[in-house]
């Protein structure tokens, strides 16, 4: 197994699974668990048990390491060299897995999907651009930016909502830019975090192969999931662009007075996704753009920027929902966090963090005290 | 499913108990290098009345228990060596009630020392605890339980001595209150003006009780931290060192350490001095104090305070020292064990002899870290050892090393610090015959059926 020769490094020290300041467990999914075991340093121990054939591949060491919300926490807080390879390592682990064949049915059926029908949802490719219908936005061809919209802006209601927030905005500040439509392919951001590696190149190889194709050298990315995979991982086959989230477009055309926004009085908390903060640093961004609108009150929840606690939907638990279930699952936390601020919004920036949140909201019947808004869903409202 | 299992089941809740190999395996060892054992079962409650039940359980089947917090003290103390039930104790981990002008909390028996650090710095700034340097998730019940020692030390002794009451489930299922919180709903005092029972339970490991709720004393958190090393190639002196710091009733800690590396440090013995105040004149009168202590030293030549750099200083001050962990890695092997017996503070020169002549003798990478518990009264003296996990002969020599060391402790009067069990076996032996039977009376009596934590203080 790749990084084979680290897995015995860990201490078991457990510092991994808090916060840097102490102020809670942040590991989602030993928050979930509750065993030792379901903390980045069990993983570790138990990945070498594996390895040495101390135990064996179970349902529930499956469960183990397919819960891992590949949400970074445990990279940012380990005191140890090795720490940036953690999520990396139990990648691999999943990828010996896969490898093998033996990986539970729920990650199964989202790897064929995607390799058979392109998305997660079974949905043909020709209606990826459908979410656009009724706007003005254009297909790419040549503009200065190409947005990318990924798989659940694409096909998921409450992801399609927020792509046409986003597209509508950008066309509102004047920006040039177009959309793959039915060509889009899926990112593989989570393909590759479920282990699929050799999907993942492929998804990878293609997109790459189509952006330079259409001459396209800067993308705006929807989901910062795909900012991540076009970020950090496409350079590595080829694939350099230069990759901006959606709110990295915004916050300079905001703050230059080029989208002026009237009064909104909210008061908010932001949940930093953990592939925007955590994996990529953009923490300061989406709080500048909810910052400079009139009226708003931006409450920070305990847990935030790099201390920020996951929804429990990376790492590809929000298709799978190993996460999912019970009081203590991730989303559920999330939103009795944001509601201990006193906040009325809780703003995202990242589609799959709208819809588990909102999730959460329902299941903790919060809908007439807490509301999910994306920052384009909160920029909108304050341009109107 | 076992009736045991269904019990715990009913007990907990079926996502909080387990006996899957891969709970089985990982809760049969922890992080150092004693032999593992597997558990029959670990579960994680949520409430006190869920331990009762655990226990009573526990005690009509007469299956082991052992209670574990973060499973740091290295020295095999939550290997259940009879199988049994883990009780995992850090999802009890709330902070119950702070008294801010009696200066205690009282926390749940599974609450880390990082998590009460995080809380009083934000909700009380001007209080602090005696906050040890291992991992932030190291739980206060255990530290106590195990007399551990931290930033307040120097100070006020063990950490175990700034405990302020205990409820306890015991071995029974019934739930006991030591302390002034028998009778009075404050909880200021372990103790005193009562019999102390507190002793029934600290210093056992879990074989007398499970710790459900610890009051810990707090203490007045100043403004402003600052750190300076004074370093001697004369260990022969550091006795007197540490007897002059300490009679200035200026420092906050005093920590020594000793290590080959970097190799300016090699053969120095760094007395590493912790100040606190609130304004720059009270760190300043203290500073002064303190380098006027040590002024004869540096007038003799035997030593001066070395310049320590923003980088350094910040480690040092970070609470706690995350570095103390990373010597796990030295080896890149994720590994290192200690043995740290207390002992007299004029054994120190013994004592890093000691070290580095089984560093040589092993091939090992050492360290030496002591801490002074209270005005000089006695230290804790860590024999440090890194390994390398993947490496069986190394850790093969680490082991024979702190044999070594645990005989050394004994014969210069050391008493071992959460002894590992043959280490416990030697204490046993040399203790005061009446002493020992006096402990195999109390334990007898409190957990006739032998079902806490066994293998620990019992003669195998
Ligand atoms: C890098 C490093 C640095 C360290 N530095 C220090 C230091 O500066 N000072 C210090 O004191 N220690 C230090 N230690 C030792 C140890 O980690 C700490 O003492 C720690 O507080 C132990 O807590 P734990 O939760 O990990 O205990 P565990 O190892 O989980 O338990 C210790 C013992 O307590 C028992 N126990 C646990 N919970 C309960 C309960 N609720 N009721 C009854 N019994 C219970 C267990 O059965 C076991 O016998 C260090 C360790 C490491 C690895
Ligand atoms: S992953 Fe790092 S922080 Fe976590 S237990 Fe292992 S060594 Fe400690
Ligand atoms: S990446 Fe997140 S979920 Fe996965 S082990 Fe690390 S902290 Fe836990």
């Amino acid at each position: 197994m790749k990084y084979e020769e680290i897995i015995h490094r860990c201490f078991r020290c457990g510092y991994c699974k808090l916060t840097g300041d102490y102020v809670d467990f942040n590991c989602p999914s030993y928050r979930k668990f509750r065993f030792e075991t379901y903390a980045p340093g069990g993983r570790m121990w138990l990945i070498r048990a594996w390895l040495n054939d101390e135990i064996q591949n179970s349902e529930r060491f499956q469960e183990i390491l397919f819960s891992c919300a590949t949400c970074a926490n445990c990279v940012e807080n380990c005191v140890f060299t090795f720490s940036d390879d953690l999520v990396n390592i139990f990648i691999a682990a999943r990828e010996e897995m896969v490898n093998k064949g033996v990986i539970p049915s729920v990650v199964r059926d989202y790897l064929k999907n995607i390799y058979v029908h392109g998305n997660p949802y079974k949905e043909p490719a020709n209606e990826r651009g459908t979410w656009a219908d009724g706007t003005s936005i254009e297909t790419y061809d040549g503009q200065e930016y190409l947005f990318y919209i990924g798989c659940v802006g694409s096909y998921d209601e409450r992801g399609q909502k927020i792509a046409r927030a986003v597209g509508n905005l950008l066309m509102k500040a004047g920006v040039s830019f177009g959309i793959l439509g039915s060509r889009e392919g899926c990112d593989g951001n989570e393909v590759r975090a479920l282990g699929e590696a050799g999907l993942f190149q492929l998804l990878a190889e293609q997109n790459i192969a189509l952006f330079k194709e259409l001459r396209a050298k800067e993308i705006i990315t929807l989901d910062p999931h795909a900012f991540n995979a076009l970020r950090q991982d496409y350079p590595g086959l080829g694939g350099e662009f230069e990759v901006y989230h959606y709110t990295q477009i915004l916050a300079p055309l905001i703050q230059s007075q080029m989208m002026p926004l009237k009064e909104y009085r909210a008061r908010i908390t932001y949940h930093d996704p953990c592939y925007l903060g955590r994996h990529n640093g953009v923490y300061e961004v989406p709080r500048k753009i909810l910052s400079s609108i009139p009226g708003v009150e931006l409450v920070e929840m305990d847990q935030n920027r790099e201390n920020a606690f996951c929804c429990g939907g990376g790492g590809g638990n929000f298709f799978t929902d190993i996460l999912g279930g019970g009081e203590d699952s991730p989303n559920r936390i999330r939103v009795r966090q944001a509601l201990d601020t006193g906040a009325s919004v809780l703003a995202v920036s990242c589609p799959q963090c709208a819809k588990m949140l909102e999730d959460a909201i329902k299941v903790e019947e919060m809908e007439h005290r807490l509301e999910v808004m994306d920052i384009a869903e909160i920029v909108t409202r304050a341009l109107s | 499913m076992s009736d045991i299992n269904r019990s715990l089941t009913e007990i907990v809740g079926e996502h909080y108990v387990s006996n899957q190999p891969e709970e089985l395996y990982f809760y049969a060892r922890d992080p150092g290098l004693m032999p593992p054992h597997k558990p029959d079962y670990v579960v994680v409650p949520k409430t006190v009345e869920e331990i009762q039940k655990i226990v009573r359980l526990a005690n009509q089947n007469k299956i082991p228990i052992v209670p574990m917090g973060a499973g740091m003290a290295l020295t095999g103390l939550v290997i259940p060596l009879r199988g049994g039930i883990v009780i995992d104790m850090k999802r009890m981990n709330k902070i119950i009630e702070v008294n801010e002008k009696a200066r205690y909390v009282i926390v749940e028996g599974g609450t880390s020392h990082g998590l009460l650090k995080s809380y009083l710095d934000k909700n009380y700034p001007r209080l602090r605890h005696s906050i040890p340097d291992s991992p932030a998730t190291a739980t206060i019940a255990a530290n106590v339980m195990i007399h551990g020692q931290g930033r307040l030390t120097q100070q006020y002794g063990f950490n175990s001595d700034m405990v302020a009451g205990l409820e306890v489930v015991l071995p029974s299922g019934d739930i006991c209150k030591i302390g002034s919180c028998s009778l009075s709903p404050d909880w200021f005092s372990k103790g005193a003006p009562l019999p102390d029972l507190s002793g029934l339970f600290l210093g056992w490991f879990g074989a007398t009780g499970i710790i459900t709720k610890v009051a810990l004393k707090l203490y007045p958190r100043k403004r402003m931290r600052d750190v300076e090393i004074f370093v001697t190639d004369r260990g022969n002196l550091v006795p007197d060192i540490i007897y002059e710091l300490t009679h200035t009733e200026m420092v906050e800690d005093i920590n020594i350490f000793t290590q080959p590396l970097p190799m300016i440090f090699k053969d120095n013995h760094h007395i590493t001095i912790f100040m606190t105040g609130d304004t720059d004149e009270e760190l300043e009168f203290k500073k002064k104090l303190i380098f006027g202590a040590l002024d004869r030293f540096i007038k003799g030549k035997d030593g001066g305070f070395m310049s320590v750099g923003l980088a350094m200083k910040q480690t040092l001050l970070e609470m706690p020292q995350r570095s103390v962990s990373r010597f796990a890695d030295v080896k890149k092997g994720g590994g290192f064990e200690y043995s740290g017996p207390i002992l007299l503070v004029e054994r120190y020169l013994g004592c890093t002899r000691k070290l580095v002549e089984l560093a040589s003798k092993y091939d090992l990478a050492y360290s030496a870290m002591a801490r002074i518990i209270g005005r000089g009264h006695c230290m804790m003296f860590g024999f440090s050892f890194t390994f390398n996990r993947a490496d069986p002969d190394m850790m093969d020599r680490v082991r024979k090393a702190l044999q070594e060391v645990s005989d050394y402790a004994l014969v210069v009067g050391g008493v071992f610090w959460k002894p590992t069990i043959e280490e416990q076996r030697m204490a046993i032996e040399k203790m005061d015959p009446n002493t020992w039977n006096l402990m195999k009376m109390i334990k007898k009596n409190l957990d006739p059926d032998g079902i806490m934590n066994p293998g620990n203080w019992e003669v195998a």
